[in-house]
Order: structure tokens, then sequence, then C-alpha cells
């Protein structure tokens, strides 16, 4: 167990050792999804109850949309050099590279939700700094890490890869960005733990689901 | 979920019923593999003992890197077996994998990364005992001393071959896979791979290789091997092979 999880920290620090030299991913979730919040404040006159109604779904959708392109690049840096191939080439089994490549994707997403949320807040003028707030988005990251470590494998030998990652990626987050708008929505209109547990359920089980069946397919997927 | 052995050099299994009572490192049997409609290797069978170095040669598109793919578990055949120190790599690839060093087009190595960054991440994957040590050495053996702290991006063609080769020999393999190692090398670096490939051979481990260089690889290798057909057309002692044996077997992939 141990070595396992060696294995999957040497692999996560790979990645952030090369997204602190490169700075690919992160900025452009953070830049991508600050654009959508931006623009849709400016689009829409923001009252305080039109905030909390439509505030939630613009954070998460802003958040899956930039998501992509940071999940897209994670593994094009695989595919740039042919590194895929090196890590394959390593006794380690496909699970534990898809659970390295996930947590350095997590990761990612969690930094770049820690610079959106203040400023999605700041502009909105609503409260998602809160506890409530702070487990959906985990549960969410996790979730989009899992599904779109999986579906970026799918992708990198594509041609057209970042088409095909977020045709992939989108539909099948559907429940997990429903569960967390619906979440972050009762959070920001004061509703307590018991009045979104059921969408709480929802998130905890896509994640458990997905993190489990994208593990299995990783192996699938990498093979020729 | 398993997790990677450390590195060791185990017991080899001694292959039986062969008049040459040498350790079979590879042993391939009726191996096929397609693409699509155009079928690449068509049961081919080959061997490699250990303490032999095998050219392998064949016209462009033949296969010869898809063999190779294969046997570094990087492409799943369609049908037949590949076994390497009697390890059969559809059961056991990840425990196979500690025998196999490979150097393929690529330099497989992070752009954005140092030469050392690179050696020690890949080394850690290896689990390989006392990593900085052996980095030292195999820095120095391969004349990358003054290029560790470089990015790989920045290096020559050269230099990222010869950071290749260092990561490929990190785990001190028994097998080393080569596919058309010395192409783009300039002089120093081609001596640098043909020392590193004698040496191989004289520690009693196997080196399969592919290249487009016929006396080179005749004079390198033991025996060599001609793929056509999506076959082994010719296997003999390079000691008995001239480049016209080699080049008369050459055939259009699309003809066969």
């Amino acid at each position: 167990m141990g070595a396992s999880l060696a294995t999957i920290w040497t692999l996560a620090r790979k990645d952030l050792l090369l997204e602190l030299r490169s700075r690919d991913i992160v900025l452009a979730i953070i830049v991508f999804a600050l654009l959508v919040i931006a623009i849709f404040t400016f689009a829409i006159e923001l009252t305080p109850s039109r905030s909390r109604d439509v505030g939630p779904g613009v954070l998460w959708a802003a958040v899956a949309f930039a998501g992509v392109l940071g999940l897209n690049r994670s593994f094009a840096v695989e595919a740039e050099g042919d590194t895929l191939d090196g890590l394959m080439l390593t006794p380690v089994s496909r699970e534990l590279i898809f659970f390295g490549k996930l947590l350095g994707n997590f990761i990612f997403i969690t930094i770049a939700e820690i610079v959106i949320f203040p400023v999605f807040e700041a502009l909105f003028n609503i409260s998602v700094l809160q506890v409530e707030t702070i487990v959906i988005a985990l549960l969410a990251s996790i979730g989009f890490s899992a599904v779109g470590t999986a579906f970026a494998a799918v992708s990198v030998r594509v041609r057209s890869r970042e088409i095909m990652l977020p045709l992939l990626f989108l539909p099948t987050s559907v429940p997990l960005i429903m569960a967390a708008v619906e979440s972050t929505s009762a959070v920001v209109n004061g509703g307590s733990w018991s009045d979104f547990s059921d969408w709480l359920q929802l998130a905890i089980a896509f994640d458990v689901i997905f993190v489990i069946a994208s593990a299995v397919l990783f192996q699938f997927v990498l093979e020729e | 979920m398993t997790t990677p052995a450390p590195v060791q050099q185990g017991s080899p299994t001694r292959a039986t019923g062969t008049t040459q009572p040498a350790v079979l490192a590879v042993e391939a049997v009726g191996l096929e593999k397609s693409f699509g409609n155009s079928a690449v290797l068509r049961g081919l069978d080959m061997t490699v003992r250990d303490g032999e170095a095998v050219a392998i040669f064949g016209a462009n598109g033949v296969g010869k890197s898809t063999l190779l793919r294969t046997l570094t578990t990087l492409t799943r055949p369609d049908h037949g077996s590949i076994s390497v120190y009697g390890r059969d790599l559809s059961k056991e690839a990840e425990s196979a994998r500690l025998w196999l060093g490979a150097v393929l087009h690529s330099p497989m190595l992070y752009g954005d990364m140092t030469v050392r960054e690179n050696l020690t991440f890949f080394g850690k994957m290896f689990r390989v005992p006392d990593l900085d040590e052996r980095i030292e050495e195999l820095v120095a053996r391969l004349g990358l001393g003054a290029r560790l702290e470089q990015r790989a991006r920045e290096l020559s063609h050269g230099y990222q071959k010869r950071a290749a080769l260092a990561r490929a020999m990190l785990h001190r393999p028994r097998v080393l896979l080569l596919d058309e190692a010395e192409t783009g090398l300039d002089e120093p670096a081609r001596k640098v791979l043909d020392t590193v490939i004698a040496e191989h051979r004289a520690a009693g481990h196997a080196v399969v290789m592919t290249t487009h260089s016929i006396e080179r690889g005749i004079a390198e290798s033991d025996r060599v091997f001609v793929l056509a057909g999506g076959r082994i057309a010719l296997d003999a002692p390079s000691s008995r092979v001239t480049p016209d044996d080699v080049t008369d077997l050459y055939s259009d992939p699309g003809e066969a």
C-alpha cells in the first residue's frame, strides 16, 4: 500500500513540477473560468436574488468548461514527447498511473477553484466560501478529475482530441454538474446540509462509480 | 492494484530441448498484429538467447517497430505469445518490464524537466536502489555530465538519445531493445551507443536492435533476422550473412 501511494505521489509530483515550469494547465482553467464569470456579470443585471438564482449555474458551468481545457493539456504533455509510452514501459500497473494522473488533475482543478471562488463571490456578491461549498467543490473536483483523466487518455491519440474530450467529458459529467449547482444553490439561499443531502449523495455516488470505472477503463484505452 | 516490485536480477529459467543450452531471453510464438485491414505481423516466431545481440532488418513499413513495441508490451498482439525469461507478457507484463529496457524512436523524456529530474522520476518508477549513484554512474558512462542539469528539450538529438539510453538502462535491464537507435547520431554518440551494446553483450545480456545500417547491424550482432511478409524470412548467424543476403529479402510490405 505504501509503495502504491509513493508511486502515485511520484507521478502527481512530476505533473506538478511540469506545471510549475509551464503554468499551462492551472492558468488556462483560471483565465477561461474568470472570463466566463466576467461575461455573465456584464450580461445579466445582477440583483441579490438574481445572483443567487443564476450564480451557482454560472460558477459550475465556468469550472466545468474551463476544466476541460486543463484536462486536455495534462495528457497533451504526455503525448508530445511520447512520455506516455515511457510510463507504460515502467513496471507500474495502469491503475497506479491513472491514480497518479488523477491526483495531479485534482490538485490543478482545486488550485484553480481557490482562485475562481473568491473572484466569483466578489463579482456576484453571494457567499460561496463556506464549509458546505468547499465540500461540494472537493466532490466535484474528484469527479471531474476521474472522468477527465480517463477520457483525456481516450482522446490523447485521436487527431481531433481538443474536440473529442469535451464531447465525452461534458455529457458524462452532467449529473455531477447538476449536483454541484443544486447544492451550491441551496447553500447560497441559506439552506442546511439536509436541504441538499440528496444532491450530495448523487455527487458521492458519481465519484465512487467513475473513479472505479475510469481506473478499469484506463488500462484498456492506453494499450494499442 | 499492484505495486512495482523492486529491481532485482533473478534467475532466468533455462530453455530445454535446444541444442545450445542457453537461457531464452525472449521467445515469441505465432505473433500476429493487424492495424485495420493491414496485417503487419503474420505468425512471427523468434527467440533471442541470453548474451546474444540480434539485429532485425527489413524494408520500411515491414513491421520492425511494431515487433519491438510488441516485445516491450506497448502493443498487444492480436494472436500469439511472448515470454521474457519465461514470463508470459500477457499475464506478467509488469514484472517482465523489469527485464526490459527500450530506446524507441522518441526519447520519451519530459522536455520541461532536466536530465537529472527525468532520470530520477523514471528511476523511482522502477524503484531503482541507490538511484543517485546509479544516475551518476550512467551519466559518466554515457558522457552526459555537462548536460545533467539541462532541460531535455534543450538537448541536441544526440544528447537526447544518450539520455534516453540512460533512462532505458537505469534499472539494469537484461534485454535492451533498440529501435533504429543510431539514426541521426553523430560519430561520438554512435561510438557511445556501440560501447553500450558491446558492454551489454559482454555482461551476458541480450540486445534486440532494428537498424537500416546493414553493415553496422551485422558487425554489432551475433544473429541476424530479416523481417518480410510479417515473418522472419532469414534467421542466421551474423558471421554467415552478407549485406546482399539481407537486401535480397527486402520486399515492399504492400506486396506481401
